[in-house]
């Protein structure tokens, strides 16, 4: 498979050359990303579907250095950052940043919102920390007094505001989205979409947006690539990849997708099943 | 979608409350009354143990031959004095600094051994982690009474040697705790957000790591004072401790002796011993319920409750259910009111008079945002809420009010109400077969053979879309995927041939292309069985692919109602509205079109 990003990237964005990642050893082991390439160009989203199991977080782990690679390379601004010792990790940490799925364990209970805000920073050296986080929370559209508070006083989605801000704090280049709004209600889910786009357009940052939801993805990306066991299946513009899927995998995951409305479902529901006969 | 910076409306919903919990771990203890009778009796203990070289009548080794076993109140010996003549009160005092100063030595060594070595085996694992289990299970091994009366006679009495050596002895209850603890936090999503912030290790065991570790650590220290005290105590009272000073438990030895010509000397050194004991223990016991919030259950008092219940009551009979709803209805809920109390004695009501019918045949869609109450109806339907809550009007199933009726409720729970949760996994015991659990269940539902009922369960096991019945039968849960799991929670529901499912967000948890199967699956099953269904969910997809009618709840009320096609055509309702153009933003309609 090599249908990574245009050449540019290599130089200025992320680019991943047959990444793999197995876990556990000798007997055990198994390949969970078998082989993975693309790139992501500054300022692009590139989203990542699959189903659980497909390895789409496990990609998102060995991007920020979370899970060791067992082969292929990472290459980040022209720096190779496939296997970087802790010490010269901390120097790329500002540059690729995450929002994790889950705002109640991703943010520290016993810690203030100012100061789980500030953290980041002060180990980025930054100065005038306090400041800074009181521009953060306007910028995610947070109360001002919100500092002092406690993650518990908020809601899912005031959480992942406050996740999207540590994530933005330092001005990172690349911010993995690990599915960062699944956790929360629609309408909810809507507004963290929308400032995710702002603030990218603010800042330039480019996105890698892991999700279960096709649809979500489309919402949001410039580009999609469809996971499947630990493979790259298709991958391509946005909306072709959504709406016109080529490989007989996502054609099944476009059509498993419920749509909100019951007569154009019922129609969808049909031709999911003669798929599934064509397939059988 | 807003481009802008919007204080969003869910803001308005932040609990304040909940808050109060970390900030106030000290307020909580403070009043406790338990808590403070033990503070101020610690405190007191302490002040007489370190002013001994200042408020005790008399040195703790002089003797004076009049106050040999004098009772107390002898002038100038207030608790009297013992066997050598030596004044007891002043000798209590120099013990308990002694005795104070024991248990710091023991508590100070168990945690420098327990704690780092407990951090070390948890964060980085590696050899270490095996290596420090081996240690600690062999430490906890020796038997540390004989530990000790081995190492007197080795170096004699040395309190510090002994009490270190101690210390250690009881280290591995640490080293168990903190192990356990962090094991849990590690994992937690914070602790990756850290690492991909550059924060240095020792800054993430700083911040992140001790800090999780020292609610347990502070409850398990006052145990290990507690039961200090009682060790220190045993080791002088067998002999072991330095006879030239004076200790609680030499004291009830020397008290022991004499216990025909001086009773009372065996009173003060035994009460200070239990008292001082049962105080630090009791304090550990307030500890964790000031640390740990939540593990205690709040809980209005009776009374009020009943009162509460009653208005909840009388309020559903004013508005009497309208008949021609109801009669041709399996469902029919009324009025439902649902509460919880609260911290400072008041209610919260999470579900405000909810009326809704399913007949036979009818998938009812209950749709809304978390919090809007709409578990917490099907609950109510099922009879599974929280022991605390308040519930008032009517659930009129078949004819028969489940609510006024809780027999009957649990009559028809799992017989004619089946019920499919929104976890498959945490739904199925580890423990059991999935087939051992489906046969359970069946046959507590309905007097059959073993055998009939795995005849059934493997009809219905292939009903439910398993490939190899016989084969899954024997698996236990980890074995199965969730949607295998989920197909067997199904099985699980329709066992007993119910009249109604309630079904809590049975595809939440499930990806996409087995989400679309079980949905199938349960369109099925209605058009077979003729049966009704409440379907809770968030997804409006989900509503659109199966259910006949829909329910939209807000804020514990029902805001829109009414046949699907409906509602997604013309919604009735501002919120309905939002909540579908929300929806509409991330569908994939345009393909639904197209050839």
């Amino acid at each position: 498979m090599d249908e990574s990003g245009s050449a540019s990237t290599a130089e200025a964005g992320l680019e991943v050359r047959d990444l793999r990642v197995a876990y556990g050893r000798r007997r055990g082991r198994a390949e969970v990303v078998k082989g993975v390439s693309f790139g992501i160009a500054p300022g692009e989203t590139l989203g990542l579907v699959g189903e659980s199991g497909s390895g789409k977080t496990t990609i998102g782990r060995a991007l920020l250095g979370l899970v060791p690679v067992t082969g292929g390379s990472i290459t980040f601004r022209g720096h190779d950052i496939t296997r970087l010792p802790r010490s010269r990790r901390r120097a790329v940490a500002r540059d690729i940043q995450v929002v994790f799925q889950d705002p109640y364990s991703s943010l520290n209970p016993s810690m203030t919102i100012e100061d789980i805000l500030v953290e980041p920073l002060r180990v980025a050296g930054v100065a005038d920390g306090r400041s800074r986080v009181r521009e953060l929370l306007r910028q995610v559209g947070l109360p001002d007094d919100a500092g002092t508070r406690y993650p518990s006083e908020f809601s899912g989605g005031q959480r992942q505001r406050i996740a999207i801000a540590r994530a933005v704090a330092q001005r990172p280049g690349l911010v993995i989205c690990d599915e960062p709004t699944s956790a929360l209600d629609l309408t909810t889910q809507a507004r963290a979409l929308g400032l995710l786009r702002r603030i990218q357009r603010e800042t330039g940052a480019a996105y890698l947006f892991i999700s279960h939801d096709l649809g979500v993805v489309r919402e949001v990306s410039d580009r999609i690539a469809v996971l499947h066991e630990g493979a790259i299946v298709e991958m391509g513009d946005s909306e072709q990849v959504s709406l016109r899927p080529s490989h007989p995998y996502t054609r099944r995951l476009q059509l498993a997708t419920p749509v909100p409305d019951p007569d154009v479902q019922a129609r969808r529901r049909q031709r999911r099943r003669e798929l599934l006969k064509a397939d059988a | 979608m807003t481009a802008h910076p919007v204080v969003a409306p869910e803001d308005a919903v932040a609990a304040p409350a909940a808050g109060r919990g970390r900030r106030g771990w000290a307020g909580r203890l403070l009043r406790n009354p338990m808590a403070v009778a033990c503070i101020v009796f610690l405190g007191a203990t302490i002040l007489f143990g370190l002013s001994s070289p200042w408020l005790a009548p008399h040195a703790p080794g002089a003797t004076q031959l009049n106050a040999v076993n004098a009772p107390p109140f002898t002038a100038g010996h207030l608790l009297g004095g013992d066997g050598s003549g030596r004044d007891i009160l002043s000798r209590l005092m120099w013990g308990t600094q002694r005795t104070l100063f024991a248990c710091v030595v023991i508590l100070v060594s168990a945690l420098l051994a327990g704690v780092p070595a407990g951090l070390v085996a948890g964060y980085r694992r590696g050899a270490a982690d095996p290596v420090l289990n081996w240690v600690s299970d062999v430490i906890m091994t020796l038997p540390g009474i004989v530990l000790l009366i081995a190492l007197y006679t080795l170096i004699g009495p040395n309190l510090v040697a002994a009490m270190g050596v101690f210390g250690v002895l009881v280290a591995p209850s640490y080293f168990r705790l903190v192990r356990g603890v962090v094991l849990g936090v590690r994992n937690e999503l914070y602790v990756d957000a850290a690492k991909v912030a550059g924060l240095s290790e020792a800054r993430i065991i700083g911040r992140h790591i001790l800090w999780a570790v020292r609610a347990p650590v502070i409850i398990q220290s006052s145990f290990v004072l507690g039961g200090g005290i009682a060790i220190q105590a045993a080791v002088d009272f067998l002999g072991l401790g330095d006879p030239s000073k004076a200790s609680w438990g030499g004291m009830l030895q020397e008290a022991f002796a004499n216990i025909y010509s001086n009773g009372w000397a065996v009173v003060w050194p035994a009460s200070l011993i239990s008292l001082t004991g049962l105080a630090t223990v009791l304090l550990g016991n307030a500890l964790r319920d000031a640390l740990q919030v939540g593990a205690a259950r709040r809980s209005l008092p009776r009374r009020r409750q009943e009162l509460i219940s009653r208005a909840f009551a009388a309020k559903a009979e004013n508005d009497l259910p309208d008949r021609s709803a109801t009669e041709e209805a399996l469902l029919s809920v009324r009025g439902l009111k649902v509460a919880y109390p609260r911290e400072d004695g008041g209610v919260s009501q999470v579900v405000r008079g909810v009326d809704l019918a399913v007949r036979k045949g009818e998938i009812r869609g209950l749709v809304g945002e978390s919090g809007s109450g709409k578990t917490q109806t099907a609950f109510s339907v099922l009879g599974i809420l929280n022991t605390e809550a308040l519930v008032g009007g009517s659930v009129v199933f078949d004819g028969e009010d489940l609510i006024a009726h809780p027999a009957s409720r649990a009559h028809a729970r799992g017989r004619r109400i089946g019920y499919i949760p929104q976890e498959p996994m945490t739904n199925l015991d580890p423990c059991f077969t999935v087939g051992a659990q489906l046969v359970h269940g069946l046959r507590a539902v309905r007097r059959t053979s073993r055998r009939a009922a795995r005849h059934e369960v493997l009809a219905l096991l292939a009903r439910v879309g398993i490939k190899d019945p016989e084969h899954v039968f024997g698996l236990y849960p980890h074995q199965i995927s969730g949607g295998m799991a989920q197909r067997v929670l199904i099985c699980g529901a329709v066992a007993a041939d119910p009249d109604l499912i309630i079904a809590d967000e049975p595809t939440t948890a499930l990806d996409v292309t087995v989400q679309a199967e079980v949905l199938d699956l349960l369109r099925e099953l209605r058009d077979e069985r003729d049966l009704g269904m409440v379907l809770v969910t968030h997804d409006f997809g989900v509503v659109a692919d199966l259910c006949d009618t829909v329910s939209v709840m807000k804020d514990g009320r029902i805001v829109d109602s009414g046949d699907v096609r409906t509602i997604f055509r013309e919604p009735g309702h501002a919120y309905t509205e939002e909540l579908l153009s929300a929806a509409r933003a991330v569908d994939l309609d345009e393909v639904g079109t197209d050839g």
